[in-house]
């Protein structure tokens, strides 16, 4: 099994992806890093698996649904309260459209 | 008290739960004056330790005076009414702030309680503050906190383990007689068998995720730290069970652990040593207190056998899939908008724009690695080949577990390869790092019980040692059953509790500071 490497440009994609804003060195540092980890996890290609199937989770997952009555919630003030900014009894965000 | 006052005090805190519980409800001592020794202990030894990011003085002495109040006005008392508790910052606490020791929630106050915090509030368990932690529970030593590492009461200069360190710090410290950890990969027992104490990851759904900050949510799983294998029982007792809040709790009895931890013995026990754990990678002093151990276990009537589990080997590299994708996944909540930090908000910048600076300023290193080999193994070309595959290992590993089940009742292994490191040998060292949780992942990514109880020290170095006991999921009674059995033929072997071996903190005068 070829072990995939990992080039600094694809960390640096990956970092996009990941709302990361990395600097420079970040980038050098972590490419190396993320490169051995991708080596040693890769081993759980050597495993023949035809036909095993998934699990996702340790114990069976079903839904759970509760009754469909009115129950407590966290009132406006509370939801707010660790916001770094609010106006208007909302969260205040920056801008999310670009200008043109 | 009485007149010798302080030397009283300094008593208290070397009490077991069970004690301090009884002594409480027999009025002998009031449960105000055990939360005020245990804050001296605090202002004493966290200097050394730094266990804590939050000492709650006032607001454990107002939840102590309530247990004084109850018991004198004739209320009934929980089982663990008036004992001091250190709890993890990953749990929300409303008169706390909660951290999971990251900058990118300094000071935050969360708006509602974990239900595991709720519980010990409800049973009249004294708060005393909020634990250190690697950040989002992601490390095996504290050093990936973003406030600065704990320190191993056994050696100032070591990990305490991770990423419950500073609850076993506590603990081992006499800083409280108990912690609340979470288990993701060994973050419960592996900070347990470093600090000399016992540590249990209850059955995944056992005890509630509800306010528990997530980290990788099929895995995440609350549980005790103590001194004693009961008292560890009577906290698991206390915080568990189902809460229909957790989509994945388990709607079923709390298995009987405190009775398990009261009548321990395994005459008869089949116990299985797990092959693929129990040979080289260790270290020597580690293998030969797991050697005695297990001799130990046959002398005490228990019939011991050799177990393979072909696909633990495998275990490790699918975790370092499984818990990184999740993560990615739940991290993206810290977005800069609703709560937390925001850096580069300056008018002009962009939504996305402030997301990425503020993530940049606000996680750590451990952190930034692990979302994006999240991120990576879920991408579209590498799925199938990394997060695909590591979740058909996952379901090899339950067949490993469910096989071996069928010719033994409980696995055995030690809790750890090594003892506890220096601070900073493994710091910036990922791989390295990871290998402190090599014997504990298997029970998480199945999803069953397994605790840590200690088992001596090594000789080479003088530190303790875990031996861990992993059980089906849903027989966590078993791990209290064998914890309790070895820990009473040891303590007869030393003449008392391993910890009483570790020297007095103001012995190590000039350690780690």
């Amino acid at each position: 099994m070829a072990v995939m490497s990992i080039t600094r440009a694809e960390v640096a994609h990956l970092a996009r992806l990941s709302r990361l804003a990395l600097t420079d060195a970040e980038l050098d540092h972590f490419a190396g890093q993320l490169d051995q980890i991708i080596g040693a996890v890769a081993r759980v290609q050597e495993v023949a698996a035809e036909g095993i199937p998934p699990m996702t989770h340790a114990v069976p997952v079903v839904n759970v649904l509760r009754d469909d009555v009115v129950a407590g919630c966290l009132t406006p003030e509370q939801a707010l309260s660790g916001a770094p900014a609010t106006e208007q009894g909302r969260f205040r965000v920056p801008r999310i459209l670009a200008e043109d | 008290m009485a007149a010798d006052g302080a030397g009283m005090a300094s008593e208290l805190t070397r009490l077991t739960a069970a004690e301090i519980a009884a002594a409480v409800a027999a009025g002998d001592v009031s449960a105000v004056e055990v939360a005020q020794a245990h804050l001296d202990r605090i202002v004493a030894v966290e200097p050394d330790v730094r266990a804590f990011l939050h000492v709650a003085g006032i607001g454990a002495l107002a939840a102590a005076e309530d247990v004084d109040r109850k018991r004198a006005a004739g209320e009934p008392l929980g089982p663990l009414a008036g004992v001091p508790l250190a709890l993890k910052d990953v749990m929300t606490t409303t008169d706390m702030p909660t951290t999971c020791g990251s900058k990118i929630l300094e000071g935050w106050r969360p708006p509602y309680d974990a239900t595991v915090t709720r519980r010990l509030r409800d049973a009249g368990v004294v708060i005393l503050g909020k634990t250190n932690m690697d950040e989002f529970a992601m490390g095996s030593s504290t050093e990936n906190s973003a406030y600065g590492p704990s320190h191993n009461p056994w050696d100032l200069t070591r990990i305490p383990g991770g990423s419950s360190g500073g609850s076993s710090a506590a603990v081992a410290a006499y800083e409280a007689p108990l912690g609340v950890g979470t288990d993701t990969g060994g973050s419960i027992r592996q900070p347990a068998a470093v600090c000399g104490i016992v540590g249990m990851k209850p059955t995944y759904g056992g005890s509630s995720r509800y306010g528990l900050v997530a980290f990788a949510s099929s895995l995440d799983t609350p549980g005790p730290l103590a001194r004693t294998v009961l008292d560890a029982a009577l906290l698991h007792e206390v915080m568990s069970g189902h809460d229909p809040r957790d989509s994945t709790s388990v709607d079923a009895p709390i298995p009987p652990v405190v009775a398990a931890a009261r009548h321990a013995g395994v005459s008869g026990l089949r116990v299985g040593v797990v092959t693929e754990f129990s040979g080289g990678g260790s270290q020597s002093g580690v293998r030969a207190r797991f050697t005695e151990a297990v001799e130990l276990l046959e002398s005490l009537g228990a019939k011991v056998v050799e177990v393979s589990c072909p696909h633990f080997s495998y275990a490790l590299p699918a975790y370092y899939l499984i818990a990184p994708s999740e993560c990615s996944s739940n991290l993206a909540r810290f977005d800069a908008m609703r709560y937390g930090l925001r850096a580069g908000d300056d008018g002009t910048r962009s939504a996305d724009e402030v997301m990425s600076l503020t993530r940049e300023a606000g996680f750590g290193a451990e952190v930034k690695r692990r979302i994006m080999l999240g991120t990576y193994a879920l991408s579209s070309g590498y799925y199938d080949a990394y997060y695909g595959k590591a979740q058909q290992v996952r379901t090899l590993i339950t067949r490993d577990f469910d096989a071996a089940f069928e010719q033994v009742d409980v696995l055995v292994s030690p809790t750890t390869p090594t003892t506890a490191f220096p601070i900073g040998e493994r710091a910036d060292d990922p791989m390295a790092m990871y290998l402190a949780d090599l014997f504990t992942i298997p029970s998480d990514l199945a999803g069953n019980a397994a605790i840590s109880v200690p088992c001596g020290l090594a000789p080479e170095d003088g530190l303790p040692v875990g031996l861990q006991i992993m059980a089906p999921a849903l027989a966590d009674d078993r791990c209290y059953r064998v914890a309790a059995a070895v820990e009473a033929a040891l303590q007869e072997r030393w003449g008392g509790p391993l910890l009483a071996q570790a020297r007095e903190l103001g012995e190590q005068a000039g350690d780690g500071r």
